[in-house]
């Protein structure tokens, strides 16, 4: 206790002198306000280096082997756990955060990391389904738009290569649990989705322009692509399926082996006081989970049908988990028998 | 007198070594060392995570070729796997023969232009390999994808009145690795035409050979080394394609880069992907063979 006590004045001491100072930030590309970072930058007197990854696995894989230099990453709920497990991630204290209470309440009791010890909400999201409405006017709260699509979707269906959440959506689509491991339900769930296959056109990234542009009619896609696919073409809406879809969160972590832990710290802090939230959610158009940020949001996005969940389908949500290893490795085996 | 010559040579044999041993201990930590790791790792167990436990296993092996069914756990052949890997070889010596078939009359037809000229016609085959491959890439899906400069053209001209589905099959895939790679075949083969004697294809039609007994009897045994050359160039890197089959392919086709890397990403079978590394090369090793030996052939051929 002496010597947390101690350490305490230390960096109490050191957060003084270090006032001005540096903050590497390990983020998803096209992901940080460049005007909350000019803000913060500027409040605080630090220079803010950012560098970007594409996707969770690289992340890990780069913090993992150590020597990166970095202070912050913003891995998914998902990831969490595994970050966590592998000791790359600093125990916050929230006592040293202010903004702590400001983190929604139904953001702070997550199962990926109970009581918010080692993050903070980023941006958080759905992953549902896009759809042409000029081509398909049926029900787009469905996910057999994609699973057993309608005669007039066939061929113009793009399916993003997210393994778990496909495999969700496609698993709750047939009446299972989120990372189950029944062979009866995935067995059901393989021939669903191998039957699907034949009517998608591809398994891809950044399409936003394609279902602008009617390449694609119909999709799994995220909430705040479809929301920049509908500024371009007003035909698109984004559907969320009623039999379950997924919602994930990205949040900021402080990790294990920072440099610049003060300068974190205040980032950190920084980022739940609802207007920054607010400018996090304007540039990346996704909700943040920081309460009392909705009255500094862009207009458009406080109405959004991508952002706002209408009432009844709220209950369908499941928050995306990491599933056991050993459950994993059957979904990775149907997944390459999908892509084969 | 001989000892002293005997000692010399020692000390001059002595003396190469050491001037090479910079060069091959870069060799072995640069080249064997890489391949070392990938060798061992795919003996081990794949980590929860990502990552190698280190227990020796052979299982990464073993579902290279078969897989335990997840439903009945019975044996079988490991057809995804199979698929990709007969798919990689099969658009791998499919770009190979589109290249000749492209590639051959362009590196003729540059060779017997006059010599000042040659150059342009080069630069105008090297330019391309100025850009970013992946840029290459999407310049040509935006040729072939439905609303994109082919279909539009021919629905203007009135060939067609749907748009062709090219882009997303394994025809895109193919067409995209045959713009990206023909280079890579012409210049071996315009090497070896350029120094074709002309004067022999004279004296072939001298003798009332027809063109094709020309082309078939002179020409083509002459260039063959830069054919063979530029085979395995163009089928080396298709069989490892990554980006191509990525944009292109749409994530629907995989082809056996993606394979790799969706073992080391999603799939978290560090050991898996090792192993499907390793028998990637030693499907480029089996083509190098091919190559080494022909080559040789034709050496004692001409000896």
């Amino acid at each position: 206790m002496k010597t947390f006590l101690t350490t305490t004045a230390l960096v109490a001491v050191a957060s003084a002198a270090l006032a001005e100072g540096e903050l590497n930030i390990y983020n998803w590309g096209n992901y940080t306000s460049p005007e909350m970072i000019e803000k913060f930058e500027k409040e605080h007197d630090v220079k803010v280096t950012i560098t970007d990854y594409d996707s969770n696995d690289t992340a890990l894989a780069k913090i993992k082997a150590g020597g990166h230099g970095f202070d912050i990453v913003v891995p998914s709920g998902t990831y969490i756990p595994i970050f966590v497990g592998e000791n790359l991630l600093m125990e916050l204290d929230p006592s040293e955060l202010s903004n702590h209470g400001n983190i929604d309440p139904q953001w702070m009791d997550v199962k990926f990391d109970p009581g918010r010890k080692f993050s903070v909400p980023w941006q958080w999201g759905t992953v549902g389904v896009t759809v042409n409405t000029a081509v398909y006017g049926g029900d787009i709260n469905d996910a057999a738009i994609i699973l057993d699509p309608p005669e007039e979707l066939k061929g113009k269906i793009n399916v993003v290569p997210e393994m778990n959440d496909v495999m969700g959506m496609a698993i709750h689509y047939v009446g299972g649990e989120t990372c189950t491991g029944d062979k009866e339900v995935l067995k059901k769930v393989r021939d669903v989705l191998v039957e699907a296959k034949k009517n998608w056109l591809s398994m891809d990234y950044g399409n936003i322009e394609k279902y602008a542009k009617g390449d694609l009619a119909a999709g799994v896609n995220w909430n705040g692509a479809s929301m920049r696919a509908r500024d371009q073409n007003a035909d698109i809406a984004f559907g969320y399926p009623k039999t379950g879809y997924p919602v994930w969160m990205d949040n900021a972590a402080i990790l294990a082996d920072a440099k610049n832990v003060d300068n974190a710290k205040l980032f950190v802090n920084f980022i739940m006081e609802p207007e920054n939230a607010a400018m996090l959610s304007a540039f990346a158009k996704y909700a943040n989970g920081i309460a009392g940020s909705e009255e500094f949001m862009p207009e458009e996005m406080k109405s959004a049908p991508e952002i706002v969940v209408p009432a009844d389908l709220k209950s369908a949500a499941y928050i995306a988990e990491t599933c056991p290893p050993e459950v994993s490795k059957i979904y990775t085996q149907i997944w390459t028998e999908l892509q084969k | 007198m001989s000892d002293l010559a005997q000692s010399r040579e020692k000390q001059e044999r002595r003396n190469r070594w050491l001037l090479l041993t910079p060069a091959l201990v870069i060799l072995l930590i640069a080249a064997s060392g890489p391949l070392l790791i990938t060798l061992t790792y795919s003996f081990l167990t794949p980590g929860d995570y990502g990552g190698v436990e280190w227990r020796f296993s052979t299982e990464a092996w073993f579902n290279v070729i078969f897989q335990r069914d997840i439903f009945d756990d019975t044996l079988g052949f490991a057809d995804a796997h199979l698929s990709i890997l007969w798919r990689s070889v099969k658009l791998s010596l499919m770009t190979t023969i589109g290249a000749v078939i492209l590639g051959f009359p362009t590196a003729y037809f540059i060779a017997t232009r006059p010599p000042h000229s040659r150059d342009i016609w080069m630069l105008l085959i090297m330019i391309p390999f100025w850009t970013n491959l992946l840029i290459r890439t999407f310049a040509v899906m935006e040729l072939i994808r439905n609303e994109g400069t082919v279909n539009s053209l021919l629905i203007w001209s009135g060939v067609i009145d749907q748009p062709i589905q090219i882009l997303f099959t394994e025809t895109a895939i193919m067409i995209g690795m045959l713009y990206v790679y023909l280079p890579l075949m012409v210049l071996p083969l315009y090497a070896s035409m350029e120094r074709l004697d002309f004067n022999l294809v004279e004296a072939g039609y001298d003798l009332y050979a027809t063109r094709f007994a020309v082309l078939r009897r002179i020409i083509l045994p002459l260039v063959k080394p830069g054919l063979i050359a530029g085979s395995i160039l163009v089928f080396v890197p298709s069989l490892g394609a990554y980006v191509t089959p990525r944009v292109m392919g749409g994530g629907k086709q995989l082809m056996l880069g993606n394979l790799i890397e969706l073992q080391f990403g999603q799939g978290r079978n560090w050991p898996l992907g090792a192993a499907l590394s390793i028998t990637l090369l030693a499907i480029v090793m089996v083509a190098l063979i091919f190559y080494v030996r022909s080559a040789g052939r034709e050496e004692v051929g001409h000896g």
